[in-house]
């Protein structure tokens, strides 16, 4: 079985790689083009900024993985900061422990209940979260009225700046708190899909179900635990986004479980399962926000943001799909014994 | 070697849904009752609804969500699922708005319209030819490819309106969207001929036939001698030049374009196809029932108005009613296997 | 020509089944049933479908429970009932048609998988992983890449893939379904040559296959199964593949040559110096009206790709086609189908028909345009057409709306005649048509083949099968490795030169 010439790291990533070029490519552009971007501050807030959706993306990465999808998160995560919000007044405030941990168990709460849709209903995953995201969505306005929480516990919109760093002009680069909850999230998803059994089995599940339930893989286990991740995640997120905004606003995320799940495909995760990694999350989520960023700089009206990204992703998706890849596996096999 | 139990997460085709697939007459008495029921619940509940002005109500307000659901309606029996509708049919109405402001607003003639009204059509046509070219030859998943462009429209809209209203319209496309013409309301009439189109489209046409078989098996299809990459074009062409009516529609009736404008109904068009008797994976799928589904939902959501329900609680029952006819489907696909043994 | 396997010293049966039975509601699947497997041996088991061999194996890996009265024997020890569990402990692997192999994860994590199960969460020791997998292919003496996606390999690799995952097990048994399928000769030989190594090692292999030619000649002994019921355990040397038929189906088949001339025909196909790199090369051949011309060889061929060229839909690099003399630019299979080519596929569930749609849609398919009155499909022709053929085929349906699935194979096939018959062709290829029809159904396919050529159609039969070809060809061709190595008149040539030449 003779081995191939071609690198092992493009053979075995070639989305990854491919999205460091091109990355690289707009950064390159960008610093050209604008003094503001390769600077200390800009390159903070772009962390700053992107942690909310980097939360969400691993957390989808994972139901991508399974073989699932999910659109309802980031109502989810709505209904989180406003359960928290009110668990928390009730508790008198809290801290961040019993924040995240509130947020956490709401979440998964949520995140079961497409589980158990999907499940015990065989319901195809893009109905349930449809279903779910009207459904949470509707009760949320419902009882909320569509009104904003304020008054907020203190830590929870305190800004916490974890590392400054004075530039050259005088200006701050702060690196703030959601930062660190965000690696902690990347980092924990990354052990758990890449170093313990449950996520390998998670892989393997979304690759090829019935060969799961052959092997004994628990189906069950892993519908919840995919949803219930994406959940956990959800909560996490939008418990940090209010950090951020400092007020709780009913619909603030609505319509970011598009751009999340954009930016999770474009990093390589695939709809039918078995396939996707952190890094191309990461690198998926940092293309968009830098792309945004760059547009902001050049003095791109914010609203051209959507279309532009939009048509990047439909580009994206052409381009990155299975036939391609298979015409190329095909050659390759053509050339084997 | 399945057992016909295996969690359908994304993965093709279970051999569960058969049962459900039922038989014409089965399924239109189904619906026929359910419709029945509805309407007698409504009616113990308010007084007013058993009027002429709730059928008004619904005849009116039926067309938009109507088209819509034809829209969704081919997408979903090809196998695939077109998310970009409500989004579609914003941009359209945009195009038709922008072209009347651009003759003159609520002075704007008819020429105008008409002009206006062909590259809303245009439009609508293009952005599903793009999807439909994208899904055929790349062979991506509809959901992407449909969710990119609805991500992709609705951020032109957004550009093109800088997130306002648009609104100031001549007089006469009023009628268009309030008036009656032989006693029916003008946007039901138009509903009605796409309904006979698409029902006669589906049932006798090559096309609609293709349409069913690519949704059961793209692959034997092509083998069959069927050009399934131009049927796939024009499916999703189609859907958009549907959606570009509904965009039309909603413009007449509603005197102003917003983006956004309708998004709720995505959800709705879903509901009506399954409910409808539509399968899931496709392959199957009757307009007829379609549309007794839809109307059925109307009813409800014309009810629930009347009742005075809240719009947001009505949200929340959409998301309701659409797991309950999942489910429903399920047990009746259990009830299905267990009878045959 | 059986495979010699060392002859085991210790009797002792790794597993052994005394009067299984089997009942699905009403109907008997298996019906006291004896099976046993000694260790090291291979075995196969063969039956028609339906035989109950895949209940058989069920029965073993504990999935079905037989009814009570049947004794389970492993290693000597007498065992109540078998479950998945006690299978596996028994050492019992099933490797399964589509090998349950998770193609977007690592060589090494696919053998390895085992680490990897389980209930509690554990780290994953990817080094260790690797170590198992390196040491299982080696085993095997296969060199395959264990970082390598499995994606990236061919069929037969993933094939070695999965019997490593069943070392890795340890198996003492392993049953494998169906293995040479989709293998050419040279994967097939690689095959066996693992095959031998584990039977050294003492682990014995049981093939299902209704491959005849190779279920002779792999295996030591075979298990032969009709109707649920067992026929005997035979020895291989010896048995011939039509005496091995009879058994399968307790008929026997007047097989003869039915090869004419058809110098005077007009020809239909002309084939010229069609080449497609990596395919086939300098492929020419003619077809006359009435002619049925064999086309035979080892997989990997290029026989079926040369098909798809003819149908239009695998573009050849250089050579010219033409029908009735009139050349063709074949740009897709639509073209081929509007110049009177019809293909009946080897796939037939997966490619030659839509399962669930209904028999009437399936057989219309190709022929739209008949059936369509002035622009819209007229349900009265569309009833006529489909009447016409169901009855000038003799198939067997229950009603012309129900699902093709529902009929049986042999009848499935016939509407896949059918509706290429329907466009009325002039040449129609025919791609293996009795894989998966029960040898029973096989001579009534062959009756309508042979009726389509007396009516005129030009026939190409392509079939792995040899004495298929020989008995219902007027000429054989042999193609190896992409070309055409060999023409053959089966009135001059006896059935065993001619499969000595194809298998040499």
């Amino acid at each position: 079985m003779p081995k191939h010439v071609v690198p092992r790291l493009l053979r075995a990533h070639p989305t990854e790689t491919w999205l460091v070029i091109v990355l690289a490519v707009i950064c390159a552009g960008l610093s050209l083009t604008t003094t503001q971007f390769l600077t200390v501050a800009n390159v903070f807030n772009l962390l700053n900024t992107s942690s909310v959706n980097l939360i969400f993306a691993v957390g989808l990465l994972v139901v991508l993985i399974a073989g699932g999808i999910d659109i309802s998160f980031a109502v989810a995560a709505s209904v989180v900061q406003y359960v928290a919000a009110l668990a928390l007044a009730g508790i008198g405030g809290g801290g961040w422990l019993s924040g995240l941990a509130i947020a956490a168990l709401a979440g998964m709460t949520l995140g079961a209940v497409n589980a158990a849709l999907i499940h015990y209903f065989r319901i195809i995953s893009i109905v349930v979260t449809i279903a779910t995201f009207n459904i949470f969505f509707g009760l949320l306005m419902f009882f909320t009225h569509g009104v904003s929480i304020y008054s907020l516990p203190e830590w929870w919109t305190r800004r916490a700046v974890l590392f400054e760093y004075q530039q050259a002009n005088g200006t701050w680069a702060e690196l703030t708190l959601p930062v660190l909850i965000m690696s902690v999230c990347v980092i924990a998803t990354w052990v758990l899909i890449r170093h313990t059994t449950t996520g390998r089995q998670l892989y393997a599940f979304g690759d090829h179900p019935e060969g799961a339930k052959r092997l004994g893989i628990n189906i069950a286990a892993m519908h919840f635990i995919a949803f219930g991740w994406l959940g956990l995640m959800a909560g996490i997120g939008g418990l940090v986004q209010v950090h951020y905004a400092q007020e709780v606003v009913p619909n603030a995320l609505i319509g970011r479980e598009l751009d999340v799940l954009a930016a999770v495909v474009l990093g390589g995760a695939r709809l039918g399962g078995g396939r996707g990694t952190v890094l191309g999350c990461i690198l998926g989520v940092f293309l968009v926000s830098v792309t945004q960023n760059g547009l902001n700089l050049l003095g791109v009206s914010p609203y051209a943001f959507k279309m532009i990204v939009g048509a990047i992703i439909l580009a994206a998706i052409s381009l990155s799909s299975a036939p391609l890849g298979q015409m190329l596996a095909r050659g390759r096999q053509r050339w084997q014994s | 070697m399945t057992d016909g139990l295996s969690p359908p997460m994304m993965n093709g085709k279970r051999a569960g849904w058969r049962a459900f697939d039922a038989k014409p007459g089965a399924e239109a008495i189904g619906l026929g009752l359910a419709l029945l029921a509805v309407i007698a619940v409504f009616s113990l509940l308010s007084p007013r609804f058993l009027t002429l002005a709730t059928f008004d109500s619904i005849a009116f307000q039926l067309p938009e969500l109507g088209l819509l659901t034809l829209a969704m309606l081919m997408p979903i029996i090809s196998g695939g699922i077109n998310l970009a509708i409500t989004f579609t049919a914003n941009i359209c109405g945009l195009t038709l708005a922008w072209v009347l402001h651009a003759n003159g607003g609520s002075d704007a003639g008819i020429l105008a319209f008409l002009l206006g009204a062909i590259l809303a059509i245009g439009v609508g046509t293009g952005s599903g030819l793009v999807t439909g070219l994208v899904i055929a030859y790349t062979g991506a998943h509809p959901i992407l490819v449909s969710l990119s462009m609805m991500i992709f429209l609705r951020g032109l809209g957004e550009f093109l309106t800088r997130g306002g209203d648009i609104s100031g319209f001549p007089d006469f496309i009023q009628p268009l969207g309030h008036g009656s013409l032989i006693g029916l309301p003008v946007p039901l009439l138009i509903l009605m001929v796409a309904v006979a189109i698409w029902h006669v489209m589906m049932s006798r046409t090559r096309l609609g036939f293709s349409t069913y078989m690519i949704g059961s098996n793209i692959e034997a299809a092509r083998y069959s001698g069927i050009n399934t990459k131009k049927v796939l074009v024009l499916i999703y062409a189609l859907s958009g030049a549907m959606c570009a009516i509904a965009g039309i529609i909603m413009v007449a009736r509603f005197n102003s374009v917003r983006v956004g404008h309708g998004e709720s109904y995505l959800l709705i068009t879903v509901l009506a196809c399954f409910l409808g008797g539509v399968n899931p994976f496709g392959g199957f799928g009757r307009v007829l029932s379609v549309v007794l589904a839809l109307i059925i939902l109307q009813v409800l959501s014309s009810g629930l108005n009347l009742l005075g329900a809240n719009q947001h609680l009505a949200t929340a029952l959409w998301g309701l009613l659409l797991v309950g006819v999942m489910i429903l489907r399920w047990v009746s696909g259990r009830l299905g296997l267990i009878m045959r043994r | 020509m059986a495979v010699a396997a060392p002859q085991p010293q210790d009797p002792t049966p790794v597993l052994s089944l005394q009067n299984v039975s089997v009942t699905f509601g009403g109907v008997k699947a298996l019906q006291d049933v004896s099976f046993e497997v000694l260790p090291g041996e291979v075995q196969c088991i063969a039956g028609e479908n339906g035989s109950g061999k895949s209940t058989l194996i069920k029965v073993i890996t504990g999935i079905y429970q037989p009814a009570p009265g049947c004794r389970f024997t492993v290693a000597g020890q007498s065992v109540q009932t078998m479950s998945p569990a006690q299978a596996r402990s028994a050492g019992v692997v099933v490797i399964w048609q589509d090998l349950a192999l998770f193609n977007e994860m690592s060589v090494a994590e696919n053998i390895g998988i085992e680490a990897v199960l389980g209930a509690t969460p554990r780290l994953v020791d990817h080094a260790a992983i690797r170590r198992t997998a390196e040491n299982a292919l080696a085993r095997l003496g296969a060199d395959i890449d264990v970082d390598a996606r499995l994606s990236e390999f061919a069929i037969a690799q993933r094939q070695i893939v999965a019997i490593a995952r069943a070392l890795v097990r340890e198996a003492k048994v392993i049953f494998m379904d169906e293995p040479t399928s989709s293998l050419t000769r040279t994967e097939t030989n690689r095959l066996l040559d693992i095959v031998r190594t584990l039977s050294a090692q003492g682990i014995a292999i049981v093939f299902v296959s209704h491959r005849l030619a190779e279920v002779l000649e792999i295996s030591k002994r075979v298990t032969v199964l009709r109707d649920g019921r067992l026929v005997g355990v035979f020895e291989s040397a010896g048995m011939s593949q039509s005496r091995l038929t009879e058994l399968m189906t307790g008929k026997t088949f007047d097989q003869s040559v039915k090869a004419a001339d058809h110098a005077v025909s007009p020809v239909v196909l002309s084939v010229n110096g069609l080449s497609r790199r990596g395919d086939y090369a300098e492929i020419s051949l003619t077809i006359r009206k009435g002619e049925t011309v064999g086309l035979t060889g080892l997989l990997g061929a290029g026989r079926t790709e040369l098909a798809l060229s003819i149908f239009g839909m695998l573009q050849p690099d250089s050579g010219a086609i033409s029908i009735d003399g009139v050349p063709l630019q074949l740009r897709s299979n639509r073209d081929a189908i509007r110049a009177g080519i019809g293909y009946l596929s080897e796939d037939r569930l997966s490619l030659g028909l839509i399962q669930p749609q209904s028999i009437e849609d399936n057989l219309v398919l190709p022929v739209l345009d008949r059936i369509i009155g002035r622009r819209l499909i007229s349900t009265r022709k569309k009833a006529a057409l489909v009447a016409r053929w169901v009855s000038d085929l003799a198939i067997r349906v229950g009603r012309p709306v129900d699902p093709v699935s529902t009929l049986s194979g042999g009848n499935q096939q016939r509407v896949a005649i059918a509706k290429w018959l329907a466009a009325g062709p002039k040449l129609i290829i025919l791609d293996s048509p009795t894989v998966g029809v029960d040898v029973g159904a096989r001579a009534g396919i062959f009756e309508i083949v042979q009726r389509l050529a007396h009516e005129g159609l030009a026939i190409l039969l392509i079939s792995d099968e040899v004495p298929e070809v020989y008995f219902n060809a007027d000429r054989v061709l042999h193609m190896a490795e992409g070309r055409i190595v060999g023409e053959y008149d089966p009135r001059r040539i006896a059935l065993t030169e001619l499969e000595a030449a194809v298998y040499a």
